[in-house]
């Protein structure tokens, strides 16, 4: 089989597949339980560190949440 | 030891560059082997006079230079492209402005590729650059990774503009719409761009905030894919090593469709996906309330990201394209009506609960109505990819209007609002000079692209009309020169738009410029340089 027939088959078959099963489960991930709540955080990066970058110090991840008690 | 690496390569640059212009066969690659010997000279200067000068403390705040220098950028030429472009609709309406004294450098034909390049790469590209590092930093919460390279990204961007702008002028062209640079101004991109991703890419490993927020993910896609379909459709051999012509390695219906593969995602990733990045953090900034739904950005991601790299092939319709490849092309088209629109809901629903600020804000009426273009062409382009719809709108000033009302109303809006939000926070203002300016702007811009868009449409559908109007005997009415002569007062029309939209944009430049230089002062002396502990 050539390279065009062989890509082809492969392309409209499992390719495709694999296409739409990963759409699909980008928007079952999107409603995934619990995402409401983290969603609602993510959303809300953009009002936190407008002055300067956040600096090491303990958690990492911790201390951009415990920021944004305002 | 850094410094001196630069140094020798810097020489060895310029001199090989020389070389190259003493060699060369034609006179936009000399012209261009002399740009990149004089560049190269002057950073061996700049380079050699800072070599071994004592080096102060690492900054550690966001790095807002390259940003500051990104704004000005984007100003400066916004205002030469649009400036070309209202100039190249007149030569339309009035050919005598073809001058003769220009023949060959500043006819319609040069001077076109010239005002799309200057609007969509260098307008549309330093914004992009610059927001996605302003935006990038502050949703991370770290400074830009790879300290000078982000300036080696703007002013690398810089050097190609130039060297694209001055090759259409003289001449070096692939003809490639939207991508007519020569290959080795082609290298030279793909190097800056793979700086720019290393700089994104590098920023957001250093994150400080667990979640990568979904501006991000828009602009990681834009910076991806632009590089894969400049790579791909930049495929050439030079002719020779020292002149600027090329042959493009595929050939037929394959190139055609390469080419269209590419331009149609040149909108879909440049034009779309990287201002949707900036609609995604700049709106809920200036309307002071996070995104509407967070869950339908990720789909809106998602959904784009999987459809459009599909709709290319309806700029090919009715050509030696299989009809299965334009069907295609066709079907993922109309399905991205879905994708857009919820991305449009999703802008325009940030706002509520805050309507009133249309009213009360000039920038947020701004990127509604920038958020409304966005609807609007989103809607007429897939309508227009409809094979039925395509033969009377393809090939005419349709094709033409659409493009302005994506290009003018959605891309120049969203800039010219982020614009009007950069400017006070990056040169630490309290405000804007003056917001009745930016009134007199958006109603400008607005009846601009309104008294464009319509001149199109009416001349669009009138030659296309005209084109296929056949008498009882099946003979065609009208010659081509008819509907020329018939398309005057919406050319006339056109040009006047245009004129109204720079008469916007000069004003935008003044405003930031005052805003920069003499705006209002911000209360507190900020702590931004002040130390953390």
């Amino acid at each position: 089989m050539d390279t065009y027939s062989l890509l082809r088959e492969f392309a409209d078959s499992w390719a495709l597949l694999g296409l739409v099963i990963f759409f699909l489960g980008t928007i079952v991930w999107a409603f995934r339980p619990g995402s409401t709540r983290v969603y609602r955080d993510t959303a809300n990066i953009v009002f936190r560190n407008d002055d300067g970058p956040l600096v090491d110090e303990g958690g990492a991840g911790g201390a951009a949440l415990s920021e944004d008690d305002k | 030891m850094w410094n001196y690496i630069k140094i020798s390569g810097l020489g060895l640059i310029a001199l090989l560059a020389a070389i190259a212009a003493n060699y060369a066969r034609d006179v936009p690659y000399m012209v261009h082997m002399i740009i990149v010997m004089l560049v190269a000279a002057g950073l061996f200067v700049w380079t050699v006079r800072r070599t071994d000068e004592p080096v102060g403390p690492a900054p550690t705040g966001y790095m807002d230079d390259v940003i500051r220098a990104g704004v000005i950028a984007t100003a400066f030429w916004g205002v030469i492209g649009f400036l070309a472009g209202t100039f190249i609709a007149a030569q339309l309406a009035w050919p005598a402005l073809n001058f003769e004294w220009a023949q060959g450098y500043a006819n319609f034909g040069r001077l076109r590729p010239l005002h799309t390049s200057a609007v969509i790469f260098a307008f549309g590209g330093n914004a992009l650059i610059c927001t996605s590092f302003y935006i990038v930093q502050r949703t991370s919460a770290a400074r830009l990774w790879g300290g000078n390279l982000a300036w080696f990204v703007f002013w690398g961007y810089q050097l190609f503009i130039v060297l694209a702008a001055t090759g259409y002028l003289l001449g070096a062209t692939q003809s490639k719409e939207y991508a007519e640079p020569e290959w080795y101004v082609d290298l030279w991109l793909t190097v800056v761009w793979v700086a720019y991703l290393l700089v994104f890419l590098g920023t957001l490993l250093k994150r400080k905030e667990p979640h990568i927020y979904v501006a991000n993910w828009f602009f990681l896609s834009f910076i991806v894919t632009v590089a894969m379909l400049h790579i791909v459709n930049n495929l050439s051999v030079p002719v020779s090593i020292f002149g600027s012509r090329s042959v493009q390695l595929f050939a037929g219906v394959q190139d055609a469709m390469t080419q269209w593969w590419y331009g149609h995602n040149a909108v879909g990733f440049f034009l779309t996906a990287g201002f949707l990045g900036m609609m995604y953090y700049f709106v809920p900034k200036q309307a002071e309330r996070p995104v509407f739904s967070y869950k339908l950005s990720i789909i809106h991601f998602w959904a784009l990201i999987f459809l459009y790299i599909w709709a290319g092939p309806h700029h090919l319709h009715y050509t030696a394209l299989p009809d299965w490849a334009s069907t295609l092309g066709m079907v993922f088209s109309i399905i991205l009506w879905m994708p857009s629109w919820g991305g449009m809901i999703n802008g325009l629903m940030t706002l509520s609960g805050a309507w009133d600020k249309i009213r009360t804000d000039p920038i947020i009426r701004m990127m509604v109505v920038s958020i409304g273009f966005y609807g609007m062409s989103t809607f007429e382009g897939p309508m227009m990819s409809i094979r039925a719809v395509n033969s009377l709108s393809h090939y005419t000033d349709w094709t033409i209007g659409h493009v302005h009302s994506g290009a003018l109303g959605w891309n120049g809006m969203i800039t010219f609002g982020a614009l009007y939000f950069l400017t006070p926070r990056l040169w630490n203002k309290s405000g804007l000079y003056s917001l009745s300016l930016v009134s007199w702007h958006f109603w400008l811009a607005t009846i601009g692209i309104v008294l464009y868009a319509a001149a199109m449409w009416v001349t669009g559908i009138m030659e296309g009309l005209m084109w296929r109007e056949v008498d009882a005997q099946g003979f065609l009415v009208n010659s081509f020169a008819d509907t020329v002569a018939a398309k005057f007062p919406m050319y006339v029309v056109r040009m006047l738009g245009g004129v109204l939209f720079v008469a916007g944009g000069i004003i935008m430049c003044y405003n930031l410029w005052m805003t920069a230089t003499r705006g209002p002062a911000k209360e507190q002396a900020t702590p931004v340089m002040a130390p953390a502990e």
